[in-house]
């Protein structure tokens, strides 16, 4: 695979630019020229109100939707004008990605969802058969193999996404309001799971309107009208007290 | 802190160090607890106004302790209290004011106080976050305390982002 930079960010995007142009309406500018870099192992969220574009941005970066010009590396490749075959590859291998609605392969078992993409890989059918089982443990999800996603609650399916999303080891978690279509328990599940393996090193890019998932990720960039409106890392100063419940709301009587 | 330490009271007699455990144990490490002084300094004005009667215990290894029970007084406070209707929470935003005068000033960008404000609400989510996830989990009170504070922040950010919508 020819590497342009091959010690460089996980995500680069040099002005990159993306116009929906739905048939007999006006164009849509969703991305209006967004340049990012994204640093091996972190956890990144994109948060905005809705129509701001972010998820377009997320599916620039997916290979889902072709930006109409701007540059784009991943892992150091550009990818940019890579044809569907490439980024079906590229996605195979190397990009993880989960959606609001799960988009599990509704008549396959929870195990064969997973697996698929490890056979696509080219892994061998014990190779993935063992992948699957350790990540559906570590997910929670033992004893849930032969069911079909409809079976299952929200909450499980999206973690049956993440697990095929996590399969092949991608470089990038790509992950669109992972959480839109989930109550607050499969919410604060689906938080911990991204924490938890972020904390592994894994690269994660969240798209969110929810800013407590936001608030969740290392860096958090506001997307306003197709444009990054602000990058802001949390945490940084360490010389912040802590915040708590009282600085938002005072108990009185 | 008046009316729930009396409140405190109603299920039984308990000195100063008791109530203030109580409260602990009722909110939590998310919410700063009163000091022990501020109690006694309450439990004195409640005493003073007959809402309280203190009888002083004699300890043999220890100072007297001073147990207070509620009186009738008392209880009819604390039936009152629970009977009216409590006013929302009033949002003293100072924020918006210098986001409203910023124009006059023309030494501060609205986007840029937006944006700042913005960083601000999102750490100190973070922070809540992270006392929720340190808080003992069955502690349904604490938990509660510790979202109602998050769905305030969650609002103050929404509103951030209609004040951008509007502006830029």
């Amino acid at each position: 695979m020819n590497r342009d930079e091959p010690s460089g960010p996980i995500v680069r995007a040099a002005g990159l630019v993306k116009t929906h142009r739905p048939e007999g309406a006006a164009p849509v500018p969703a991305v209006r020229g967004v340049d990012l870099c994204i640093e091996r192992g972190e956890f990144v969220a994109v948060t905005g109100p809705s129509g701001a574009g972010k998820s377009t941005l997320l599916h620039l970066l997916g290979g889902l939707d072709r930006p109409d010009s701007g540059a784009l590396w991943l892992d150091g490749r550009r990818v940019d004008a890579y044809r569907e075959a490439r980024w079906a590859e590229l996605r195979r291998n190397h990009i993880g990605i989960v959606f609001q609605f799960f988009n599990l392969v509704s008549n396959l078992s929870v195990a064969d969802n997973v697996e698929l993409p490890a056979l696509l890989a080219g892994r061998s059918p014990r190779q993935a058969r063992t992948d699957r089982a350790e990540l559906l443990d570590e997910l929670g999800l033992t004893g849930k193999e032969n069911c079909t996603p409809g079976e299952l609650s929200g909450g499980e399916q999206q973690r049956v996404a993440l697990a095929r999303a996590l399969v092949n080891a991608p470089s990038l978690l790509l992950a669109d309001e992972p959480a839109g279509s989930l109550d607050s328990k499969g919410t604060r599940e689906v938080l911990r799971l991204l924490a938890r393996f972020h904390g592994r090193g894994q690269t994660i890019l969240l798209v969110t309107h929810d800013a407590r998932m936001a608030s969740a990720a290392d860096r958090v960039i506001s997307f306003y009208d197709g444009q990054v409106a602000d990058d802001a890392h949390l945490g940084g100063s360490r010389n912040r007290p802590p915040a708590g419940v009282a600085d938002v709301l005072k108990l009185q009587g | 802190m008046r009316l729930p330490l009396l409140a405190l009271l109603v299920s039984g007699p308990a000195h100063g160090y008791e109530l203030k455990q109580a409260l602990e144990n009722l909110l939590g490490a998310a919410y700063p607890q009163p000091n022990v002084g501020q109690i006694y300094v309450t439990l004195g004005r409640l005493e003073k106004t007959g809402l309280i009667e203190g009888e002083d215990v004699e300890q043999s290894d220890r100072p007297n302790k001073r147990i207070y029970r509620i009186t009738a007084a008392g209880r009819e406070t604390v039936d009152a209290w629970f009977e009216e209707s409590t006013a929302e929470p009033r949002v003293r935003d100072e924020f918006f004011m210098k986001l409203a005068l910023a124009p006059h000033t023309g030494t501060a960008d609205q986007i840029a106080l937006i944006n700042k404000q913005r960083r601000h609400y999102l750490n100190t989510m973070r922070d809540l976050s992270k006392l929720a996830a340190a808080e003992d989990r069955d502690n349904r009170v604490a938990q509660l305390l510790i979202e109602g504070a998050m769905l305030h922040l969650q609002a103050d950010l929404d509103w951030l982002e209609r004040c951008q919508e509007e502006l830029e």
